[in-house]
């Protein structure tokens, strides 16, 4: 059982390093805007092949 | 024919407008549109229709056509002085914020930050979601600001530069520390219940005391962050209830949270009974989680355009000594001198006329759309809205001494003068602390004849048992739930007493242009006297298709002929000649020869030479489910009344198609506020409005309510905003008002049932720690589910 001796300070020390990091990244703005991010991800993965895309998807566009 | 690809409008008959999108040629309704379309295609930004999940607005605008007053400030924004002032200098040139409008989705704001990073100058551009803030940062040496702008504009938003002030930054700074708050709480909860495991299990099987003390020193680690940050509101709200001598809800929050807290950390030290850290992380949790909701809601509706000053130009015509004009920025006109007002522009200052004459639309004053007609030697306000002819002013008052500006000073006097309202789980709360704090004190001096030892443990125990949890939890869960139940049908909260008070409701004002009625005209009925109806409408429409005056909008049609010699009577009518003959529209003493209208209500007459073709009935149509929302409130027992800035009688007739038997007109902002102050407290007086004129009352009333059409400043200080412009919605309101008393007071008596039956439990020392942990998460629980039931809106 000597063993928590070493894990609970751990535990600790993950949190306080987890809510550091958290404190950080929230001055940082990251959580300013919750929307935008999830769908720019998407968005910016098919600039590089704007052309090719577009055949396949006009039917399923023209119904949207 | 199918809709408008862009702006998802239907497509009028005859219009036969399209843009080659995605491979195809597409639909549009409207040349804006089109142009806007067009751009987007032109500029590399195609796969925005592939990703947007909602519809575009409906541009107003063209880059082609482009009102002048935007044509101004976009000219301006390159004027270092106006520059320095929206903008702050970086190393690379400058960054500035601006607030973008027309945004519906996520591709919308990936649309805009493509196209504008796509300028040489741009060094970087990112644009808030959720905010529809812009944050640029540019070289204006190498890309203007003007141009930069310009490109938002042709791809169908606007934008305007946009500078916090002091209380908006501290409402966001207060935000960002709530989600801090939030998140240290939930991580600490987790956390400690962690810890309490073993001290649970040691309870039934027994524990070495080293490792007891050792769990609990964890515990009381990962608490004291807890209690000393995230709890901290709570404790703050204590003191300033204690100072002001008044019981709410932080009271006996504050003493369960301190109160478990310091025991806890004195039977760590002293090897005591028991400890609580799990509790108190998981109350401060609980609390600050509906605290947080309610807090985000405010800020996301309480935000946009919060300021009077984006009424105003940025930039007006200064006519100079020798005749010619210059544009000069606002801020560098002074009093006495003369400036040009354009048609079509807002006027910059309060003044006089001194030379030409046009009509001026000053709702922002009245609430009223239909223009004034101004001569020489009128006075003119500003903020209101040039229309017809130019004018030149004669400057009287600026800035802060403006008449728009004591409707300012008149919203920060109702904002102070607002009621506060008790509310219920405050009113319990006073009685509930004596109700505690009495027992305890009971509880120990009995305790103390029995068995001084445990006098105080269990003393300790009834005032954890009897934390509040489910109590104070059972007002914030059935606001949550209802609050978002009233969203998804258009109805936004932005105030949490709202439902509480709205229940308490006797009497509802209405005003009546814009919210009782669209706020636009429209033709009611046509008389053809010389003529048939067709070709006089289209005679009409014509010499119309030529007018900025509100008027113009009821004759809108989409063929026209081309008229000749075209000439704007400001306040009377227009005439011109099509197919060389003459035609006139207007009022009956413009067309002459002692016509007269067939009533004194809103009639116009068209003419050809000196034959009558035909009258125009004109009105502003009542919203549609108008008079059911009324019959609905009536039979809710809640009194409707009319209160309009408009003089006509066009408020009697409003008031008796309606069914309103109380009615008002030619009020004034301030007779609103007055007339407001004159009723019954006790009737909690709701209000409805939408227009400038009206903030100050909405500011004021005890509920107030602005229609999703109305103007920014109104809405940001409404308590209710009808996203759809619904009036139906509002005896629902009502109702789920009523509802949701009637859940809060379940919630209250279940809450008070489970305390006062642990209470004498924890009194005789027989709840041990694990219990009043579990009593206390299924009380709240039970509170959680029944607060579910308002998710559904009563019809």
């Amino acid at each position: 059982m000597e063993i928590i001796y070493i894990t609970v300070p751990v535990t600790l020390l993950f949190i306080a390093c987890g809510v550091a990091i958290f404190f950080w990244a929230n001055k940082g703005g990251q959580f300013d805007d919750l929307d935008s991010p999830a769908h720019r991800i998407l968005f910016d993965d098919d600039d590089a092949k704007p052309k090719q895309a577009e055949p396949k998807d006009k039917a399923k566009d023209s119904d949207s | 024919m199918s809709d408008c690809y862009h702006c998802g409008q239907a497509i009028d008959k005859g219009i036969h407008l399209t843009a080659f999108v995605l491979g195809e040629e597409r639909d549009m309704c409207c040349i804006g549109c089109q142009a806007v379309a067009n751009a987007i295609v032109a500029n590399g930004g195609e796969s925005f229709y592939q990703y947007r999940s909602d519809l575009n607005e409906t541009p107003e605008f063209t880059l082609d056509n482009l009102p002048t007053t935007v044509k101004q400030e976009l000219s301006l924004f390159d004027n270092l002085d106006v520059l320095q002032d929206i903008a702050q200098a970086n190393e690379s040139g400058y960054e500035a914020t601006f607030i973008v409008e027309g945004i519906t989705c996520a591709a919308c704001a990936w649309l805009i930050e493509k196209q504008l990073a796509d300028f040489a100058g741009v060094k970087s551009v990112r644009l808030n979601l959720t905010e529809h803030r812009l944050y640029l940062s540019w070289d204006q040496k190498v890309s203007p600001l003007s141009e930069i702008i310009s490109r938002i504009y042709s791809i169908g938003f606007k934008a305007q530069p946009y500078s916090p002030d002091a209380a908006q930054q501290q409402l966001k700074a207060e935000q960002k520390q709530s989600i801090q708050r939030l998140v240290l709480a939930a991580l600490g909860t987790m956390q400690a219940m962690m810890f309490a495991v073993p001290l649970y299990v040691g309870e039934w099987s027994g524990i070495l005391i080293q490792y007891e003390t050792y769990f609990r020193f964890a515990g009381l680690a990962i608490t004291t962050p807890v209690v000393l940050y995230s709890a901290k509101p709570f404790f703050k709200a204590f003191w300033r209830d204690l100072k002001t001598r008044h019981l709410t809800m932080d009271v006996p929050v504050s003493i369960a949270i301190g109160g478990a807290y310091i025991a806890s950390v004195y039977s760590t030290f002293t090897q005591g009974e028991e400890v609580y850290f799990d509790s108190v992380c998981m109350f401060t949790f609980f609390l600050l989680v509906g605290r947080f909701l309610e807090a985000r809601v405010r800020l996301k509706n309480g935000e946009a355009g919060s300021e009077l000053h984006s009424l105003m130009p940025r930039a007006t015509l200064k006519v100079l000594e020798n005749g010619d004009e210059a544009l000069v920025p606002v801020n560098q006109i002074q009093v006495g001198d003369v400036i040009r007002i354009v048609p079509g522009s807002p006027i910059a200052a309060d003044g006089e006329i001194v030379a030409g004459s046009s009509s001026v639309d000053e709702s922002i004053i009245t609430g009223e759309f239909i223009p004034v007609h101004k001569q020489g030697g009128s006075p003119v306000i500003a903020g209101s809205l040039n229309i017809e002819n130019p004018i030149d002013i004669k400057v009287t008052a600026l800035g802060k001494d403006t008449q728009i500006s004591t409707i300012m000073n008149l919203l920060d006097r109702a904002t102070q003068d607002k009621p506060k309202i008790a509310q219920l789980a405050d009113t319990l709360a006073q009685y509930f602390v004596a109700g505690v704090l009495l027992t305890s004190v009971i509880v120990f001096t009995t305790w103390y004849f029995i068995d001084s030892d445990r006098a105080f443990w269990i003393t300790l125990s009834v005032l954890v048992a009897t934390c509040p949890c489910a109590l104070s939890l059972a007002t914030p869960t059935a606001l949550t739930a209802s609050t978002a139940a009233l969203r998804r049908n258009g109805v936004l909260i932005t105030r949490g007493h709202v439902l509480e008070t709205l229940r308490k409701s006797r009497r509802i004002l209405f005003d009546k242009t814009g919210t009782l009625t669209l706020g636009q005209l429209n033709i009611e009925k046509t008389v053809a006297v010389h003529s048939t109806e067709e070709e006089a409408f289209l005679i009409a429409a014509s010499l119309e298709s030529h007018s900025q005056h509100p008027i113009a909008t009821a004759f809108q049609s989409d063929e026209v002929l081309t008229v000749d010699n075209i000439q704007n009577h400001s306040g009377e009518g227009i005439s011109g000649s099509i197919k060389n003959l003459d035609y006139k529209i207007g009022t009956a003493q413009f067309l002459g020869h002692n016509l007269t209208p067939p009533d004194d209500r809103h009639w116009i007459g068209l003419a050809q030479n000196d034959r009558l073709l035909a009258w125009f009935l004109l009105s502003d149509q009542v919203r549609p489910h108008a008079k059911e929302a009324i019959q609905a409130l009536t039979n809710l027992s809640v009194e409707c009344e009319l209160l309009s800035g408009d003089q006509s009688r066009h408020v009697q007739e409003i008031a008796q198609q309606l069914n309103i038997k109380t009615f008002h007109g030619g009020v004034s902002p301030q007779g609103k506020l007055d007339y407001l102050a004159k009723q019954d407290p006790e009737d909690v007086t709701i209000m409805i409005g939408d227009g400038i004129n009206d903030v100050p009352v909405l500011a004021q009333a005890p509920v107030s309510i602005a229609i999703g059409s109305a103007s920014d400043l109104a809405k940001t200080h409404a308590d209710v905003i009808l996203i759809n412009n619904q009036l139906k919605r509002i005896p629902q309101l009502v109702k789920q008002a009523h509802k949701t008393a009637r859940i809060i007071k379940q919630n209250l008596l279940w809450a008070l049932l489970y305390n006062s039956s642990i209470l004498p439990l924890a009194a005789m020392g027989v709840v041990p720690p694990y219990i009043a942990a579990i009593g206390m998460s299924s009380s709240s629980l039970v509170v959680v589910f029944n607060a579910l039931r308002l998710n559904r809106l009563p019809k």
